[in-house]
Formats: structure tokens, sequence, C-alpha cells
């Protein structure tokens, strides 16, 4: 854990299955297109950062975020992916951009 | 081909060749020619700055100096301690920024760092798709390809293809595993210690392991090169 200190509980924990919100977003953003939309696994809540999507813009960023590692199996990120299916792709994604599976 | 030249009544031969050229032509400044619309912006922002009395240009030019000083070596120091100290290793991979306090090596507020250990089942690769996230300071200024589209684009995508025009071949049953760096944190791969390095000294050690090894686009190797430079240094010491 690192970053600011952390203002709200983490939503999610390691193990968590979370898919991706696939919404749009305008501007400065952290979620990258290809993820929008995919379901992964948390492996691990890496602390609470100021909200880039904030800070771009000249704003505190504050209250920080939460920001957790997800993990993804390469297949379900792209459908025609070649090599063995448990090949993994991890990325940082904050809070906001997660939704329960369940 | 002799009879060839011979007959023929033009001259093939081209080991005269430079003599068509000035051997001492001006060297082109890297800043001739007008400037982009990046460098106009810079240096209103610069000379504002320090018109303002924010910054001098004695701490612009140190801050660009300090930037500049950091290589693939300090990582590759880093790497070397974990592979011949065990319990530096397991702090490393727990908390980076710890670790590399203990080798006075501070990484800052911007942003903080995650390693990543290579092992047998699982190799790492690491990109940045977004923009071009890269641990400057323990791996100097990122390579030109890291910030190309190109990588950016298909590592994503297909990671043992781009592995492969690397030169590294993930056999099937090591899983591969990306890291995007999408936020505030970096990465820095643990490569694993090769074969035929038992006694080296911890600068042996890391005069094999290179920018590549760390980003995950090369495996240190023991090639008959490094290993008698080895061999030279050990006998030295």
């Amino acid at each position: 854990m690192s970053g600011e200190p952390v203002h709200s509980a983490p939503r999610f924990k390691p193990g968590d299955a979370v898919r991706i919100d696939d919404r749009a977003a305008h501007g400065h953003c952290r979620t990258p297109w290809y993820l929008r939309g995919k379901t992964g696994v948390v492996t691990e809540v890496q602390g609470a950062f100021r909200d880039p999507e904030r800070l771009a813009y000249h704003r505190s960023g504050l209250p920080p975020q939460v920001l957790y590692k997800v993990r993804f199996a390469q297949p379900d990120i792209w459908k025609t992916y070649s090599g063995p299916s448990t090949d993994q792709l991890e990325a940082d994604i904050y809070e906001p951009w997660l939704q329960s599976t369940t | 081909m002799a009879s060839h030249d011979h007959d023929h009544p033009h001259d093939h031969d081209h080991d005269d060749h430079d003599h068509h050229h000035d051997p001492h032509a001006p060297q082109k400044d890297h800043d001739s020619g007008p400037a982009d619309p990046h460098e106009v912006l810079e240096q209103a922002l610069r000379e504002l700055l320090i018109e303002k009395g924010v910054l001098t240009a004695g701490e612009i030019n140190a801050q660009v100096d300090f930037m500049d000083t950091r290589s693939p070596a300090l990582g590759a120091n880093v790497v070397a301690r974990a592979w011949t100290d065990a319990r530096f290793k397991q702090r490393l991979l727990a908390d980076t920024r710890v670790a590399l306090a203990e080798m006075d090596i501070d990484i800052g507020s911007l942003a903080d760092f995650r390693t990543v250990e290579n092992t047998p089942e699982t190799h790492n690769v690491v990109v940045c798709t977004l923009c071009s996230c890269y641990p400057k300071l323990l791996l100097g200024i990122p390579p030109a390809w890291y910030k190309s589209t190109a990588y950016r684009g298909r590592v994503v995508v297909d990671p043992r293809g781009v592995l492969d025009e690397f030169g590294v071949k993930v056999p099937d049953g090591v899983d591969v595993r990306v890291h995007d760096s999408t936020a505030d944190l970096r990465y820095i791969v643990l490569p694993m210690r090769p074969p035929g390095t038992d006694g080296w000294s911890e600068k042996k050690l890391a005069s094999i392991v290179t920018r590549d090894t760390m980003i995950g686009t090369a495996i240190p190797k023991v090639t008959e090169k490094t290993a008698a430079r080895a061999a030279r240094g050990k006998s030295a010491s």
C-alpha cells in the first residue's frame, strides 16, 4: 500500500471478480479502452492516489481514489488471442471504474 | 571479373568513393532548423518560470543533469543484489521503495515502484499503452521503441510475437504476464539469474543485467564474452 491515505475502505479485495465499466470518458483517463467491459480478478489493493482524471485539469484530485491491480486472462480480452489461454495481462485500475460481477 | 573491369568504360571500383565528399563537412547542429511547437512551448515556459523567480536556470539544469545520470546500471545493481541476497530480494518484492532506499536510491514522490519476478512459471513484460510510463529513476531515459505505437499497441495483443522479435522465445508452459502501467506505479522486472554464474560477484552479475532484461524484452545471458570478463574480474580481485 502506498500513495495517499485511504479515506474510504476499499470496495474490493484480492480474489474479487470485477468488470471494468464500459463507459466513455472525456479527456484524461487512465482506464485503457481495450479493457473496458472486460472481466478480471483483483490481485492487489495498490493504495490510494490522487484522481488523475481531476489532477489533469488543475483540480486537487482529492479525495484519493483506491487503485487496484486487476489481472485478466488474455483470451478474456482478445477473442483471437493466439498464445496459451493461461497468459495474463495486469493493469492498474481506479475504483470508480470497477463493477462487481455478482 | 578482372577482364570485365578491363573492358568497361566506367570505373566500378568504389574504393575512392570518399574522395567525392568533404571529409570535414561541418556537423549539423542538433538545433538547426525551425523549432517545433513543443520546443517553443518549453522555452516560453522555462523563461517565464525563471523570470517570475519560481526556478533558477541552475536548478533546471541541475535536474536535467540528474535525470541524465540515471542509467540502467542503477537497476542492474539492484537486480544483482537481489540475486545474491535472498532477504533483500524478499524486501524488494514486498516493498520496492523501502528496499531501494537501503541502496540509497530515492524514488521520490511522483510515482511508486513495483518489482515483478520472472520465475520458471511466469515471464513478465512491461508496457505503458496510454503514454510511456517508465521507471526512469532506475533505468534512465527509455528507448525510443518503448514509446512507439507499434510496441505499445502490439505487446498487449501479441506479447509472444513481439518477444520473439526481440529474440526471446517463451516456451509453452511458461505464462506470459503483461503489465500495463496505466496509473501511478512503475514496474521493473526482476529477471532470473542465469546458470553458469555461480560464485560471481554482485558487480560481475550486474554486468549481464541489461536495460531490456528489466523491461522483460530480453533474458540475461552468459556469453563467452561476459564469462571471460567475469573470470578476469574474479582473478584480479
